[in-house]
């Protein structure tokens, strides 16, 4: 156990130091001061306002202009991607002839990579071309990305800017996100994993012999037997590099990073575990940098970090005791030793064992990323309940980039607005006061993923359909439907394996949760950002709530809980809950 | 209106009329003004005919057991209701007195204030703004106006509730009258300001009774935010029938769930508790406000006051007594002390004036003169004059005189006397330290200077330090020069002062603090404080005060009282905390009704959820009632806690928030543990369920 312990420590260290510096470039960045990487991009950002014919005399624009451009530069993206889905067959760089998908695949997977989901109801090395991984999925794996950085730009000028109406300009905080702060750290990222083995080539699928011959029954009882694997390739580092950064999480392949040319050694799992989390986190230091007050940039990061160290020891526990039918009796040995990990391994690569496998579920949950290293589904219930519970929250647990911290902010409201009654004022949050409009779109932020999973899982536990695309019975079924919904729910898109989501309800069904939960909360904050701008700033004196004390953070890790476990209670009494107590008693 | 503080509780007729109210409020318009309730209001209803159902055959569950929960509901909307009406209870009592003082009465109109013999005589009812009118003693003032001749006492006891009259005349910042208050003596001739309808009796009336009582900002917000609640709460119960039928078919067994124990689930979680509290904490509140003699002409400035951090307050009766008194005196030019102590008493033994009589009682204190007959000593009283600017007596061919110091320097010089550099260093000394120096001669000669010093209310300094460190700062407000504001300033604690205070230094310093992001409260009562009550965020005019004032500030003080600002900010933080305690005791609340309900509901489907049932209630059906029960009375039990507000300290932010946590979060999750399972065990005892 402490073998386990000691690891998720490190992990975390190694985050936090990344992430402070990486938190104060971002901070520089949004407000155009200079970087180390001007010299270089400079230009490159001064060419592009210049295609875009964006004049230098800054168009600040207003919050609904801000949200008009947010949505339909989406709408656009969706589209492009949603048609190359569909005529993939005819478009070039397609060197195994992959068909066109089904319209209801190309709907779920456009919605799914336009919301910075990346939830996957196909397997890309059998379902994409080359082309559609490339032009459509990873440049909406940059451009998803930015968009949310973007937003959570728009909020903090919403906090700084006094009886202003702009907050920013859309487009160079697009440029510049991407420009500046993805492509670096993608270029970095993709060429160390290529270079440790992940393939980065438009050749096609290579076909290598069978070490030792498989025989296979086939559906009429006869004996087929395999002598030779398909081995898929394509460009692949490129796109992981950016999934992870991003915390976009859509495979390049179908089983993500459990994948061996995905995440082909320890190293690139440390890599991509650790840069999936990284902007998150950094965006809590940029915050506080920007706003001027560097204690409530930590105190959120703090809020975020205890609510993820509680959920990694959960899931670290769980999966190294195991549960009394994987040990089966005193069979299987579930205490680790210096050869062997012990706890359970179903589903999880040898090769990574139960520390990094927890520590990744428990990551990529909590930033809304979604690409996994072990299957979710064969976690124990307890160990398998976290991850749903991080996505449940409302993925602000760092959750995406930008918009797992603008979520955190909405609650951050909430918490405020409860609080601060508390104490004889009126509520104000960074000398704002939050009035009825503020709390109208705070609401919207916190309450969105909710009312998405509910509705959602809901509808679909009616449908006797569902029944068919689950892997298990029992409360554990229930577990499967929840654990989908959550994950588009969260804009997480991780799934939950043995779950056939490829279906036209599911399809649809998911792909409208996706895109109500992204851009429901993406407005309001907006709306919030716009409203905060045009308002004074009140003064700050000790009459006023503290918002970056630990009480302050304790309170806001009781209202992002409170606000989960009074939605989601039943739910998971009835799911994980309800097979774990069976399990044990 | 009395400040009568006895419980709301004991009064039988507001008791009465809130019970018949709260059967009154049953009307569906009503009730969908709160939508947490109406949503209670709909479940009710809805169980009832699910209970008429259930007697023809068609059953969701028992009928016995739909019965008692849509009893408990109807209960629950009940309770709602009477919060609110023992809230309006008061305020309509109030609003009843006031009524009753606004009788029509005939008016003596006339022309113009030269022609008061022309009088027609009108309704007082048919007065309009502009019109003229006489008022003799022992009648009533007919509308609210200005005085434009005359002066007079007045009885306003209808409105301040005090008895004793006051002066009211012509010009200046006496001139402002209500229509409805009496004519004790002389007359008044008065411009009428209000058109009918509108007067200040009707604006009274109608603020106390609630009537005119719109939601505030900070009030909507939170019901939106309830609102929000109710809605995941309606979606998390539709969805568990989703899993319940969903886990039901994948173990082969019969779906556990009905209809009536959703609902029951539902309006446990619902934000009930604080949805029917809600509009009794801000009518309490503004009730509170009228029982300290202080109408609000919206609920939204008494939450402004909660946010106040600035509070400008008048030097004069708020941090000082109203007037200087001796403390010492300094004798000059070899005189004794005794001597001039002597002359001075003697000087004020006629002097009626505070000042005066302090001189006295300074001199016995020290020297232990005591008071000597006047009339035996033939002496003749010199009374003080805006022209001499001095006083004293004259006796057996003495002249004692005391007065401001340029005026007794004229006084000596221009019969030969000496005034000294001595005396000179010693009035400028006083005038430096925040005193007023008063120079005593006798017969042209100056015996030496009494120092009258401002008298720091007692326990001032304590309530300053106690807003500071609630965040409030205090600004003197004073007409003195700078260097005595600065003494009595560093004296009283204040954190700062405007000396030689004029309205555009009011105006500009209220403008430079609320830049400063700054809520700045004050009170005013002459008409040139108006631009600075309009500027202000919270502000109080004074009822003695002109009616530009009155018009202007969002408050009136019937007392007249230049304290009453403090009070009003604890009032009003008193109703922000109280709403906010409430609202986090009733979200509390929900954990323990998921672990009464929840392993209730599922213990059927699967026994291992009996583990959740930590509090061990006896059945499915006395879980779920015992939890409806608790969340009903709950709500009877906090009316007193709504009316009378949460308990207020004055600490700073995170002090009060840790206490009220401590108090209402964390009390609110364990205390509804412990009351379900008394109710739960009630229940066994009396029905067996």
């Amino acid at each position: 156990m402490s073998n386990v312990a000691i690891q998720m420590i490190i992990y975390c260290v190694i985050l936090i130091a990344l992430a402070i510096p990486l938190g104060k470039y971002i901070g520089k960045v949004m407000n155009g001061e200079k970087v180390f990487l001007s010299r270089i991009f400079v230009p490159c950002e001064k060419g592009i306002y210049r295609v875009l014919r964006l004049n230098k005399s800054d168009e600040d624009m207003g919050w609904k202009k801000y949200a008009v451009c947010c949505v339909v530069f989406s709408i656009f993206g969706f589209v492009i991607l949603f048609f190359l889905q569909m005529f993939q067959k005819i478009l070039p760089l397609n060197p195994e002839g992959i068909g066109g998908t089904s319209w209801h695949l190309a709907f779920n997977t456009a919605s799914s990579f336009v919301t910075n989901t990346n939830w996957q109801a196909y397997s890309g090395e059998s379902t994409l071309s080359y082309l559609t991984q490339m032009l459509g999925l990873t440049v909406q794996n940059f451009v998803s990305a930015a968009t949310g950085i973007a937003v959570l730009f728009a909020l903090i000028r919403g906090f700084i800017k006094v009886k202003q109406k702009g907050i920013g300009n859309f487009y160079k905080d697009m440029v510049r996100t991407v420009l500046y702060i993805l492509i670096p750290l993608s270029l970095v990222i993709g060429i160390v994993i290529a270079a440790q083995g992940v393939p980065q080539t438009f050749k096609a699928y290579d076909e290598v012999e069978l070490l030792e011959p498989i025989e296979v029954e086939n559906e009429d009882g006869t004996i087929t037997t395999v002598t030779k694997q398909v081995v898929p390739l394509g460009p692949a580092a490129s796109q992981i590099a950016i999934k992870q950064l991003g915390t976009n999480g859509g495979g390049f392949f179908g089983v993500n990073s459990a994948h061996p040319f995905e995440n082909p050694t320890i190293f690139t799992n440390l890599l991509e575990m650790i840069s999936l989390l990284l902007i998150p986190a950094a965006l809590c230091f940029t915050f506080g940098r920007n706003i001027k007050d560097k204690r409530q940039g930590r105190a959120i990061f703090i809020a975020m970090f205890v609510m993820l160290a509680i959920a990694l020891g959960i899931i670290g526990y769980n999966e190294q005791i195991g549960t009394p039918q994987a040990a089966q009796g005193t069979t299987v040995a579930m205490e680790g030793s210096s050869v062997y990990s012990g706890g359970n391994m179903e589903g999880k690569e040898t090769r990574f064992g139960i520390a990094t496998s927890a520590t990744w579920a428990g990551f990529t949950t909590a930033a809304s990323n979604g690409s996994v290293n072990s299957m979710h589904d064969s976690y124990t219930p307890i160990g398998g309940m976290i991850p749903m519970l991080l996505m449940m929250l409302g993925e602000v647990v760092f959750g995406g980039v930008g918009c797992g911290l603008y979520g955190m902010i909405g609650f951050a409201i909430l918490t405020v607005f409860i609080a601060g009654l508390m104490v004889g004022r009126t509520p104000e949050y960074l000398g704002k006061k939050i009035e009825p409009f503020e709390m109208k779109m705070a609401v919207f932020i916190c309450l969105a993923t909710p009312v998405a999973i509910l509705i959602g899982s809901g509808i679909a536990a009616l449908l006797p359909a569902t029944v068919g695309s689950l892997n298990n019975a029992g409360a554990h079924g229930l577990s499967e439907v929840l654990y989908a919904y959550s994950s588009a729910g969260g804009n997480n898109g991780s799934a939950f394996a043995g779950f056939n989501a490829n279906t036209p309800f599911l399809n649809i069904s998911i792909g409208l949760v996706m895109l109500f939960v992204r851009f429901v909360p993406m407005i309001a904050t907006l709306a919030i950002a716009g409203s905060l701008a045009q308002k004074k700033k009140v003064a700050v004196s000790s009459g006023t709530l503290p918002t970056h004390n630990a009480m302050f953070i304790v309170l806001l890790i009781f209202i992002v809980l409170l606000v989960g476990a009074l939605s989601f209670f039943p739910a998971l009494a009835l799911g994980p809950v309800a097979e774990f107590l069976q399990m044990i008693g | 209106m009395n400040k009568k503080n006895n419980s709301i509780f004991a009064d039988k007729a507001i008791m009465n009329r809130a019970l018949k109210d709260s059967v009154k409020k049953l009307n569906p318009k009503v009730q969908i003004k709160n939508p947490v309730m109406f949503m209670v209001f709909v479940s009710a209803i809805l169980t009832l005919i699910l209970f008429v159902f259930a007697l023809f055959g068609i059953r969701d569950a028992q009928p016995g057991f739909i019965l008692a929960v849509s009893i408990i509901l109807w209960f629950t909307v009940l309770f709602g209701n009477f919060a609110e009406a023992i809230a309006e209870g008061r305020g309509k009592a109030q609003a009843d007195t006031l009524r009753a003082s606004r009788r029509d009465v005939m008016a003596n109109k006339i022309p113009s204030s030269e022609q008061r013999h022309k009088v027609t005589a009108v309704r007082s009812a048919e007065l309009r703004k502009g019109d003229i009118v006489v008022v003799y003693a022992g009648e009533q003032i007919p509308a609210d106006g200005d005085v434009i001749d005359g002066a007079a006492s007045v009885d306003e006891s209808a409105i301040t509730g005090e008895s004793a009259p006051v002066i009211r005349e012509s010009g200046g910042d006496r001139s402002a009258v209500t229509g409805g208050t009496t004519l004790v003596s002389d007359w008044l001739v008065i411009e009428v300001t209000s058109e009918p309808g509108q007067s200040f009796l009707d604006k009274m009336i109608a603020m106390v009774e609630g009537a005119s009582r719109k939601k505030t900002p900070n009030e909507l917000a939170l019901q939106l935010f309830l609102v929000a609640l109710s809605i995941i709460f309606l979606l998390v119960t539709c969805s568990l029938y989703a899993y319940s039928l969903f886990s039901a078919g994948q173990l082969g067994k019969v779906n556990p769930t009905t209809v009536t124990s959703l609902v029951a689930l539902l309006i446990c979680l619902a934000p009930t508790t604080i949805g029917a509290l809600l509009s009794a904490i801000g009518i309490a509140g503004m009730s509170r406000l009228n029982q300290a003699n202080v109408l609000a002409m919206s609920g939204r400035a008494i939450e402004a006051a909660g946010d106040v951090d600035i509070l400008m307050l008048d030097k004069t009766g708020t941090i000082t007594l109203g007037n200087r008194q001796a403390d010492a005196f300094l004798p000059v030019d070899g005189v004794s002390e005794k001597e001039l102590a002597d002359a001075a008493q003697l000087a004020s033994l006629a002097d009626e004036t505070p000042e005066g009589r302090s001189v006295v009682v300074l001199a016995k204190e020290k020297f232990n003169i005591r008071g000597r007959n006047l009339e035996e000593m033939k002496a003749e009283f010199v009374p003080f004059t805006a022209k001499t600017r001095m006083s004293g007596v004259d006796y057996k061919d003495n002249e004692v005189r005391k007065g401001a110091a340029d005026a007794i320097r004229t006084y000596v010089q221009e019969s030969g006397g000496v005034y000294s550099k001595e005396c000179d260093r010693i009035v400028k000394e006083i005038s430096n330290h925040g005193g007023t120096p008063l120079v005593v001669a006798k017969n042209h000669q100056i015996l030496g200077v009494i120092r009258l010093k401002d008298i720091i209310k007692s326990g001032v300094k304590e309530k300053f330090s106690d807003l500071r460190k609630m965040g409030i700062k205090t600004i003197m407000i004073t007409g003195d020069n700078p260097l005595t504001a600065a003494a009595i300033a560093a004296e009283a604690g204040v954190d700062d002062f405007l000396a030689e205070a004029t309205p555009e230094g009011k105006l500009d310093m209220i403008r430079d603090f609320q830049k400063q992001g700054h809520l700045v409260a004050m009170t005013g009562d002459g008409t040139n404080d108006a631009p600075a009550l309009a500027q202000a965020d919270v502000a109080v005019a004074m009822n003695t005060g002109t009616q530009a004032a009155k018009e202007a500030g969002n408050m009136v003080d019937l007392d007249s009282s230049p304290t009453k600002l403090i009070e009003i900010v604890k009032i009003g933080k008193q109703l922000l905390m109280t709403r906010g305690a409430l609202t986090t005791f009733s979200i509390a609340n929900d954990v323990a009704k998921y672990f009464a309900i929840i392993p209730a509901l599922f213990m059927g489907l699967y026994p291992a959820l009996g583990v959740l049932n930590i509090m061990r209630l006896h059945s499915a059906a006395s879980a779920i009632l015992s939890a409806l029960i608790y969340n009903a009375l709950i709500i009877v039990v906090l009316i007193p806690l709504a009316l009378r507000g949460v308990k207020y300290r004055e600490v700073a932010a995170d002090a009060l928030l840790k206490r009220n946590l401590l108090i209402y979060g964390v009390g609110g999750i364990i205390i509804p543990f412990i009351a379900i399972k008394l109710i739960d065990i009630i229940l066994v005892m009396l029905f067996g369920i």
